[in-house]
């Protein structure tokens, strides 16, 4: 192991904490999210993710659905109320605290962000390498991960040299290649084919099977009509609609 | 400790291979030219400093108004003298010459009054003061001028070039940090979306700062040596035309100690603006979530 990527293998209290199993991945209280002075995109949401659940985020354009994706996965701080990930409140943590917990969340972007002057092998294995795994311990996963996707031939390719179905499957295997407690993906299946999006999904399940929580933004309905057993998170104005109940925290069952 | 040093293929291409900003190795190297060429000549001034009131330090001279009719017997009661180490009563001679490059043959004339002067080292200051009572008992008016009182001021400021120096070479090292800390932010500002993408997977800023530290060091290391070998080549030169330039130059040279710290310090240099890069780096990290 060299020696730019020695932080990442932590071993402290607070990995050890992260350890264990929690009941709900995520939990919403109360939380709302403002941008600057603005009015608030999201509002009142309270809910959580069973651990190992399947979700689908949906709603209209503008909804909020990618600013609740970004609280997901630690990139926003909400401006009101308190967010539980992994069991730890993570609200107010120190931001040099928030590393080891994004690394237990894979990201799907809508705009892939893929690093334009690396590789598709390096940047499927960059979250391997943050996480301090060595060059020999790379090689053999991520290899595996892009004949998954169906890129083993075009590894040394750079993004700038992938179609959009390419490069949006370079970013689910770099999501995934960590094997994450959480998987959060923004309209994964938006620039693949049919047949695509089916094997996607249906690596997705397969994680989800394996424990895996999976959040998956997205407008298709039909993707949410193929996925059996998947619960629907529906925003509309920055609020969660939940006619069921099941999302509430506690369910409203339990109330 | 060093560890981050030697980091693989893998990790040097995370940030492309664009140069951390291109001319900074140019800033340093010129800085540290500037800064070799300043220090050398601080170097220098202090050794001359020292090796003058070392040798004056212990030197005076009995003055005696109208000449030596009594040299004699001055002589050998200065070298009575306890401490007194060496005694040299400057030849009539020796003072006409010296008189003549300003009064031209006028100072051969027997009528012109020379000073006999009387060179003598006294190790212990103490007994100067009982030496210049006897002397003007032996030859009224007769007095010891001390080296030191005189060239005192000259030595001072000697010293206060030695400062100034000193004082420069801060300040241009300040300069150079200021400029690795535009490069630095520059650096970021280019590869803002590659860190964003980093944070995001879970990198620490210490992870990311280590990949720029390494470049930030590379060009730092590069540029202080260009810089520095191209001072050491034109000290060398200066050094070679002093040696021809006689008595007044021959004097400021560098001993092993100073020649060590003008080794040393393009290595401090870039030590220093690694150490400033990785701090301005690592505050303009904390700015983000």
């Amino acid at each position: 192991m060299h020696g730019a990527w020695q932080g990442g293998r932590r071993t402290g209290p607070a990995i050890r904490r992260m350890g264990r199993q929690v009941a709900a991945v995520a939990e919403f209280d109360s939380v709302g999210l403002r941008y600057g002075t603005g009015a608030e995109v999201l509002r009142d949401l309270d809910f959580r993710l069973r651990t190992g659940s399947f979700y689908f985020l949906t709603g209209p354009s503008g909804a909020g659905k990618t600013s609740l994706l970004k609280l997901l996965y630690l990139a926003q701080r909400p401006t009101r109320g308190r967010i539980k990930l992994f069991g730890e409140e993570l609200s107010e943590a120190p931001r040099e605290d928030l590393p080891p917990f994004r690394r237990r969340i894979g990201v799907v972007f809508q705009d892939f962000r893929l690093i334009r002057h690396l590789s598709a092998f390096d940047n499927v294995a960059l979250p391997l390498r943050v996480n301090g795994a060595s060059d020999e311990e790379v090689e053999g996963p991520v290899r595996e991960m892009l004949a998954w996707v169906g890129l083993a031939d075009r590894a040394s390719a750079r993004p700038p040299t992938l179609s959009g179905g390419e490069q949006q499957r370079v970013a689910i295997a770099r999501a995934v290649i960590n094997r994450p407690e959480l998987l959060v993906a923004d309209e994964p299946t938006g620039n693949v084919d049919a047949e695509m999006a089916n094997r996607l999904m249906g690596l997705f399940t397969a994680m989800n099977r394996l424990g895996t929580t999976v959040v998956v933004a997205t407008h298709d309905v039909g993707l949410i009509s193929a996925t059996p057993g998947a619960q629907l998170i529906r925003l509309e104005n920055g609020t969660l609609v939940d006619p069921t109940g099941s999302l509430r925290n506690p369910p409203r069952s339990a109330n | 400790m060093f560890a981050w040093l030697f980091v693989s293929p893998a990790e040097r291409r995370v940030l492309g291979a664009a140069r951390f900003g291109g001319p900074t190795p140019w800033v340093i190297a010129i800085m540290s030219f500037s800064i070799m060429l300043i220090a050398a000549t601080g170097l220098a001034l202090a050794s001359t400093a020292a090796l003058v009131g070392r040798s004056i330090e212990a030197r005076y001279t009995l003055q005696v108004p109208g000449g030596g009719p009594n040299l004699g017997q001055l002589v050998a009661a200065v070298r009575s003298t306890p401490g007194v180490t060496s005694v040299e009563a400057v030849p009539e001679s020796d003072m006409r010459q010296t008189l003549e490059r300003w009064l031209g043959p006028a100072a051969q004339s027997a009528e012109l009054p020379v000073p006999a002067l009387i060179d003598f080292d006294a190790a212990d200051a103490a007994r100067v003061a009982p030496l210049q009572r006897r002397a003007e008992v032996i030859a009224p008016g007769a007095r010891i001028v001390a080296h030191r009182d005189s060239v005192g001021p000259l030595l001072h400021s000697l010293r206060v070039l030695q400062w100034v120096a000193f004082g420069l070479v801060l300040l241009l090292s300040a300069a150079a940090s200021a400029a690795v800390v535009l490069a630095a932010r520059g650096a970021l500002d280019t590869h803002r979306f590659t860190i964003e993408v980093m944070h995001g997977i879970g990198a620490t800023d210490l992870q990311v700062t280590h990949l720029f530290q390494r470049k930030i060091l590379i060009d730092a290391l590069v540029g202080s040596l260009a810089g520095a070998i191209a001072a050491a080549l034109v000290l060398l030169l200066l050094a070679s035309g002093a040696s021809l330039a006689g008595e007044l130059t021959g004097g400021a040279t560098l001993g092993p100690l100073d020649l060590l710290i003008l080794a040393l310090l393009p290595f401090a240099l870039t030590i220093l603006a690694t150490w400033v890069a990785r701090t301005a780096v690592l505050r303009s990290l904390r700015k983000a979530l």
